[in-house]
């Protein structure tokens, strides 16, 4: 298999792979946790909790006030991954090619600087979860594996946009490849986070609701 | 496997529920939560770190409620939770964790951990490994009604002196009335000036109400052991009592515990709703406060004071602005602790903590958050509405030679009350 070849896998068969067995994956995960179920409420309730649930899906976006040193890299991450994945103008067309929904996408050294910001957040993030002494009891071997599988598609995605590296074609069917990756490892580790987090969210703040406190 | 192993193992596998299987499955390790609990933050060991105290917990459900933790337990790559693995929890889950709930503030996944920690205790008590100042402590409310072993003729006498201090007769077992007024052990054995306290609000606010000789305490070890059989078989003393009495309102007495389990967990103990409500008694001051039956002056005390927010009452129970409404109306000079409300930090003696001996050393260390809190506010009163909070405060001004004094609500307010009558 030559360049384009593994180019037109990535693309084709590749892309169709991993998006069936990461949605089939994230779906198994999510009934995974709504079969155990929730035990009835028969305290008086001060309130139904469903509105303070999805509040709390929102207002956990932002971090509580003393956890900011904590948190702030971890956050530009995921904010430069968000911007990253949606409004690259190439990804964009993506997902119009694929779901037929079209918006804006951003400059390319918009996009450049958020990848690069990304992308050094990502390994102070690392450094962190060996010196935090929180965050390194907490790890285990997987975490690092987790680590470097969100970190490739950032890396390879920026080589191949500034054609560094061997081979374009190549760096891009490896940019390709390394997000099928990520994709079929979402259900399977803890990136499932990225759809379960809603879920979290929801219960601890419904629960909190019916009591009358907001989370 | 033995018996005790496999009961906690099972009683686990029984408590998972789709909340807790959210938190697991959402969790990212990243540490965030050991910067809101007090024995991390005041000590530095990040053995303390909240995630990290229902670590068995994690693993059965990963094998036995993902399929990818039944592939890993198929090909033998799975750890099995042990009874050394149980019996290290310990530490963790009981004798270093007041179960503040502050940790469920600030995880940004938005895992409620507490909640599952209550849950990592019911393993431990059914694997036999329960504190044992805990199971006594149980082991006396069954037998006597009183956590700390009170009988109902302690507090009849007590009920005596308060009638001949205030001239007020106080009814037991008197059917039919506004409230069921529970005390909590500690008003019975230190701070039993609630009684009369309560006696002379009630009557100048003109409520009626009752002790009950079926159910005079609301302390529930059943509760902070996890015992669920235990913390039911206490709740349905109070229930029978209210029954019987034909009481359609029940008064939790100042104790953040008792608190959430006769409000909270009750009905869901006994698997059914109650047929009465339950209020803080500072809901109910603050009700009457409300309707005008408080006659006091607005604002007519300046003395600096602050309030120390019990965890089960304010970010658990959700009894958050009654205690300021009713300060705000004694002081002017009602200072708010910075953190406050749901994320006060814990006094370090609440869970059943304060009860433990193996964990007085971390509980007086501990402290030092809450002294930080005080010395800031530049006070000399502290107001709070639990009496386990009162104790933990007492004992911690104290030991650390401030001068402070601790002050139940209630009976501020009454002494407030008083003086207004007086003048
Ligand atoms: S803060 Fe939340 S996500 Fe982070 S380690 Fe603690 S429980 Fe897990
Ligand atoms: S409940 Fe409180 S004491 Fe227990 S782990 Fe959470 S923050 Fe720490």
């Amino acid at each position: 298999m030559n360049e384009v070849e593994l180019l037109n896998w990535a693309r084709g068969p590749g892309l169709a792979y991993a998006t069936v067995f990461m949605v089939f994956g994230l779906t198994l995960r999510v009934l995974e946790i709504l079969s155990l179920g929730r035990p009835k409420e028969y305290a008086k309730v001060r309130s139904s909790g469903v509105k303070e649930g999805f509040r709390t899906i929102i207002r956990r976006n932002l971090p509580e006030k003393h956890c900011w040193k904590y948190i702030t890299a971890t956050y530009i991450f995921h904010v430069g991954l968000f911007v990253v994945i949606f409004f690259f103008i190439p990804h964009t067309q993506l997902f119009k090619d694929v779901f037929g929904v079209f918006w804006d996408g951003w400059p390319n050294y918009i996009i450049d600087f958020f990848t690069i910001l990304s992308i050094a957040t990502m390994m102070y993030v690392l450094i962190q979860r060996r010196v935090n002494p929180a965050r390194r009891i907490l790890s285990r071997p997987s975490d690092y594996f987790v680590w470097l599988v969100t970190f490739l598609p950032l890396v390879t995605g920026y080589m191949a946009f500034h054609r560094i590296g061997p081979d374009y074609t190549l760096m891009l069917a490896m940019h390709i490849l390394s997000v099928e990756l990520l994709m079929v490892m979402l259900p399977v580790t803890k990136l499932v986070h990225a759809v379960t987090f809603a879920m979290a969210r929801y219960y601890n703040g419904s629960n909190a609701g019916r009591k009358g406190v907001k989370v | 496997m033995t018996t005790s192993l496999e009961q906690g193992i099972n009683t686990l596998k029984r408590v998972i529920d789709a909340p807790i299987a959210s938190y697991f499955s959402s969790c990212t390790g990243c540490g965030i939560c050991s910067s809101a609990c007090i024995f991390f933050t005041e000590t530095g060991d990040p053995k303390y770190t909240p995630i990290r105290r229902v670590e068995p917990m994690r693993r059965i459900w990963e094998q036995e409620y993902t399929v990818i933790g039944k592939l890993k337990k198929l090909i033998g790559l799975a750890k099995e939770v042990t009874e050394q693995d149980l019996k290290d929890n310990v530490e963790l889950a009981f004798e270093s964790c007041t179960t503040c709930g502050r940790c469920s503030m600030v995880c940004p996944i938005g895992n409620d951990i507490v909640y599952m920690i209550r849950r990592m205790r019911e393993g431990l008590t059914a694997a036999g490994l329960a504190p044992k100042e805990l199971q006594a402590a149980a082991v006396r409310t069954m037998e006597t009604g009183s956590v700390m072993g009170f009988p109902m003729k302690t507090l009849e006498a007590m009920v005596k002196a308060a009638e001949e201090e205030t001239g007020i007769e106080i009814n037991i077992d008197k059917p039919d009335v506004d409230y069921l007024l529970l005390l909590s052990s500690a008003e019975v054995m230190q701070f039993n000036e609630i009684i009369s306290s309560l006696a002379k609000i009630f009557k100048e606010a003109g409520v009626t109400w009752t002790f009950s000789s079926k159910a005079h305490e609301a302390g529930n070890p059943g509760m902070h052991m996890g015992a669920s059989e235990i913390e039911a078989m206490m709740i349905n003393r109070i229930v029978e009592a209210a029954e019987e009495l034909n009481i359609k309102k029940v008064i939790s007495p100042e104790c953040g515990h008792a608190y959430m389990a006769i409000r909270w967990e009750g009905p869901n103990v006994i698997g059914r709703p109650y047929p009465f409500e339950v209020y803080h008694i500072i809901e109910v001051l603050d009700e009457l406060r409300a309707q005008g039956k408080l006659h006091t002056r607005a604002s007519s005390g300046t003395v600096p004071m602050t309030f120390h927010d019990p965890c089960q009452a304010a970010r658990r129970g959700g009894v958050n602005e009654p205690q300021r409404n009713l300060l705000n109306m004694m002081s002017s000079n009602f200072k708010e602790m910075n953190d406050s409300m749901a994320c006060n930090w814990c006094c370090g003696g609440g869970g059943g903590m304060n009860t433990i001996e193996k964990a007085e050393p971390l509980v007086r260390k501990v402290f030092h958050r809450k002294r930080q809190q005080i010395e800031e506010l530049d006070v000399n009163i502290v107001v709070t509405m639990c009496a386990t909070c009162r104790n933990t405060l007492e004992e911690g001004v104290e030991d650390n030679g401030m001068d402070v004094t601790v002050l139940g609500l209630t009976e501020v307010v009454a002494n407030h009350l008083l003086k207004e009558n007086e003048s």
